[in-house]
């Protein structure tokens, strides 16, 4: 998605565009308000030891992680590894987390995030959780705000391309997740040239209100297009979902053509408590279908991963009234609902205007049956029955709206680069700024809830060009923050971004921000291979697997010197951090694993699988700078020949004696 | 009167901790914090104890174990009597009773503050002769009140909410004693020197 036109069409478009150029440029172009470089500087600054106002989390893109950020600094605060490996932490390489990239495909150590979305209570973000897609092998995670730690990924059977999600109902009841490549289903080995008869689309209904318990209620088989971005209705349109969709041509080949010839694709109405009562009434089918459902054991802290076989599917023939299309203006990349519930706007990514469709007037064409005709038994509506107004010549390649407390609404727009600001009730354009370079998606904290925060817009861009130093030819990701207090936009900051920021969220810190854990209490850990104290430590062997139970406490392991380990030995070191204190992770590095480090956290209990090569003398060491005696704090293993006949011992560890006096 | 509400504060003090020692450091922006209590000694936080603990093993001071210290299984019995019999002195109102009571009270918060000052010293020099931080001529005995840097963190030693009830409670039972001598002038017989000290 980074380029959506390319050399020559781009300036066709461009050329194309001109003359909307030239309408719209009377409406005023006040790109040029910004503030004097030292108001701008005054609005961003946050003092050191101060706090930022809001907590961003911002998607990584093709990184596959979260990254968490302070506005409005722009101060980047962690990354969250969700579905990518990250070695920084261990995550994915120790085995208590190593289950969390389980899926049908095995071991799946990347992905693509796109949209992270908090959790809601009454439309608004109350900062439980924040959700995330993986895009590529379609899956959901769940990330725990308390801990920013990703606590349940639950992999999405049917879909292919996992772009349209997640976008959550007003009270966390659904996540719901569309598919955007349109695949047999079940999939299966058939020709592709058979996409028009054997493709199909669905929209997956997932419970995700409880931790650890996400599970896929429902889909929705839709016809064979490519479904995107989503949102929930919210007040009086509670209990809909509008999801917008592409290539309703069913093109395969060549989309970029082939899927822009229609001039409205739709924007589809989606009638979950109708989907709802009709799966209550057995109205569903329970399908065969393979897929994981991996989630944090909370007391042991060890994700377990589970093999789900089915899923409950229905048509909408099925289920009469339980999705309607809406047409509107072209290849539409997202439906936004606005604070009121009532209109439900597009971005056309091709359209020469902004959509405002307006959901009472839905509801009355619905019910007078004002179709224009029937599309795979779901009912088609005109155009102009659900239209309150268009936003006319609002810009080029509208793409994202998002909403303020005060009725206005921020749509970024790809090809003009820039944020347009338009009233909602009159569809005016009231302003507008330009973004450095080809904004994507934008964000106003809590934009596309009931009761938007408001305050900043935050432009996540896709080029960056000559905006940052060089850094060879992979350039910095970038974001940029306007102040939308007043009347115009003004432009406050720019701030390099990981990874590819495609959305993002913002919440108040005071959500949050007291609810952080800060070390993990050891008498409550519940780790199978938890060592309390020193005195719990221990060697064991099990055939060619040995266990090593560890502790870690500045400034020492314990056992810290190991001997009796053979080649052709697997190795487990179930380390235990000690520590009860704040800020005072340890971590394990082994000379030559094959693997990657551990970072421990106060309290807990983290294994690290180690196969040794070759008979040597190998060092480990901490590797967080846990205190003076940090570099002070290591150990050695001693890996022998096979058959050589040295006995398994340890120093430093009481427990570890008495094992190995036991066995004997 | 005064006696016996002197003598209340006593056994109020024993349920509050009577003494507070507070750790700052540039790493330790939150602090750390002890509070000595008659019958335990806990962290203010739930694990400062245990993280006091294990810092002080870097200078080789032993573990702080509240199981440990004697003084700490009858500190409280003890006050609790000394409440008991300030309230028995206040109903019987004989002023040399008081005096008695008065001089016992005295003693023990002389002899509680002693006894803390050398658990102090004790700690703050005892140490293990293999401390990894060994920095000559440095003691690390905290001060009973008021503030000390020892290493990188600077201690403040005060009393706690328990401290200053058994404060109030020492200066009402003195100035007891010394309007209790009022009613014995010769032009005013009065029922009992204690009730009218009220």
């Amino acid at each position: 998605m980074k380029h959506f036109f390319s050399g020559k069409t781009a300036a066709g478009v461009v050329a194309a565009g001109l003359v909307a150029f030239a309408a719209y440029s009377c409406a005023g172009r006040s790109g040029g308000t910004t503030l004097t470089a030292s108001d701008a500087a005054t609005r961003v600054y946050v003092a050191p030891g101060s706090y930022d106002e809001m907590y961003a989390f911002m998607s990584g893109g093709f990184n596959g992680q979260v990254s968490v950020y302070g506005i409005p600094s722009g101060r980047r605060l962690k990354t969250i590894p969700v579905f990518s490996q990250y070695p920084e932490n261990g995550y994915g390489y120790n085995e208590e987390t190593k289950p969390m990239l389980n899926t049908s495909y095995g071991f799946v150590p990347w992905d693509d995030t796109h949209h992270p979305a908090l959790s809601q209570t009454a439309g608004e973000d109350d900062g439980r959780w924040l959700f995330i897609n993986g895009n590529n092998t379609p899956r959901v995670a769940r990330i725990d705000l308390a801990r920013m730690e990703t606590d349940e990924i639950l992999e999405i059977p049917n879909a292919a391309g996992n772009h349209g999600s997640p976008f959550l109902t007003e009270n966390t009841e659904y996540l719901v997740a569309s598919t955007r490549f349109s695949v047999p289903i079940p999939n299966r080995d058939v020709p592709i040239a058979d996409f028009k008869k054997q493709f199909k689309g669905q929209i997956s209904f997932i419970v995700a209100n409880e931790p650890g318990k996400m599970r896929v209620a429902f889909q929705l088989l839709v016809p064979g297009f490519n479904y995107d971005l989503a949102r929930a209705g919210k007040g009086p349109s509670h209990g809909w979902m509008f999801l917008s969709m592409y290539n309703t041509e069913q093109a395969n080949s060549l989309l970029e053509v082939n899927a822009s010839q229609n001039d409205k694709d739709f924007v589809a109405a989606v009638n979950w408590k109708a989907i709802e009562a009709c799966a209550k009434d057995g109205k569903t089918r329970s399908t065969a279908a393979g897929y994981l459902h991996n989630y944090m054991d909370e007391a042991s802290r060890s994700a377990k991963s589970e093999r789900i076989g089915s899923v409950a599917q229905l048509s909408p023939t099925d289920c009469k009234g339980s999705i309607f299309f809406m047409p509107t203006p072209k290849s539409p990349h997202g439906a936004d609902v606005d604070p009121t519930g009532e209109f439900i706007t597009a971005g056309g990514k091709l359209a020469s205007v902004i959509p405002v469709h307006s959901f009472s007037k839905l509801l009355k064409a619905i019910e007078a049956k004002d179709f224009q005709g029937e599309l795979d038994g779901i009912p088609v509506l005109k155009y102009e029955s659900t239209i309150a107004g268009e936003v006319k010549n609002p810009g080029l390649g509208p793409l994202h709206t998002e909403f303020d407390a005060n009725g206005y609404a921020y749509t970024s727009f790809f090809i003009s680069s820039e944020i347009v600001k338009w009233k909602v009730s009159t569809r005016e354009v009231v302003d507008r700024v330009p973004t450095y370079y080809s904004i994507g998606h934008l964000m106003v904290p809590g934009g596309g809830t009931r009761k938007p925060t408001g305050k900043y817009v935050i432009a996540l861009n896709k080029i960056t060009k000559d905006r940052y130093l060089g850094t060879g030819p992979e350039l910095t990701q970038s974001a940029q923050l306007y102040d939308i207090t007043g009347d115009k936009m003004k432009l406050l900051l720019d701030f390099p971004t990981e990874g590819e920021p495609h959305y993002a969220q913002a919440i108040l810190a005071s959500k949050i921000k007291d609810r952080q854990v800060k070390f993990f209490k050891l008498a409550d850990n519940k780790h199978p291979m938890v060592s309390k104290s020193e005195k719990e430590t221990g060697i064991s062997r099990d055939g060619k697997k040995v266990h090593i139970k560890m502790t870690a406490i500045r400034s020492h392991f314990a056992p810290d010197n190991i001997e009796g380990i053979t080649v052709g030995d697997t190795v487990y070191f179930h380390v235990t951090n000690l520590e009860q204190d704040w800020d005072v992770p340890h971590g394990l590095g082994v000379m030559g694993n094959n693997n990657g480090e551990l970072l421990i956290m106060p309290g807990e209990t983290r294994t690290l699988r180690w196969v040794p090569s070759r008979a040597s003398v190998y060092p480990f060491y901490c590797t967080d700078f846990c205190s003076a005696l940090h570099q002070e704090m290591q150990g050695y293993v001693r890996v022998s020949a096979p058959g050589a006949g040295v006995p398994l011992t340890a120093t430093l560890s009481r427990g570890a004696q008495a094992a190995v006096t036991a066995k004997k | 009167m005064l006696v016996a509400v002197a003598g209340l504060l006593v056994g109020l003090a024993v349920a509050l901790p009577l003494w507070r020692i507070d750790l700052v450091a540039p790493q330790y922006p939150e602090g750390l914090g002890l509070l000595i209590s008659a019958n335990t000694i806990t962290g203010v936080k739930e694990n400062d104890l245990n993280s006091i603990n294990g810092l002080n093993h870097y200078i080789g001071m032993r573990v702080i174990e509240p199981d440990a210290i004697a003084e700490l299984r009858f500190a409280r019995p003890l006050f609790l009597a000394l409440a008991g019999a300030g309230l028995g002195v206040a109903a019987l109102g004989r002023r040399r009773l008081l005096l008695v009571w008065v001089a016992v009270f005295a003693l023990v918060l002389v002899g509680g503050l002693a006894d803390m000052w050398k658990w102090g010293y004790d700690y703050g020099h005892n140490l293990d002769p293999h401390a990894i931080i060994q920095v000559p001529g440095m003691s690390y005995q905290p001060p009973l009140i008021g503030s000390k840097q020892l290493l990188n963190f600077r201690a403040t030693s005060w009393p706690a909410s328990g401290g200053w009830l058994l404060a109030l409670a020492a200066i009402l039972a003195v100035v007891g004693t010394r309007s209790g001598r009022g009613p014995r002038t010769p032009s005013a017989p009065r029922a009992s020197p204690v009730s009218s000290g009220a």
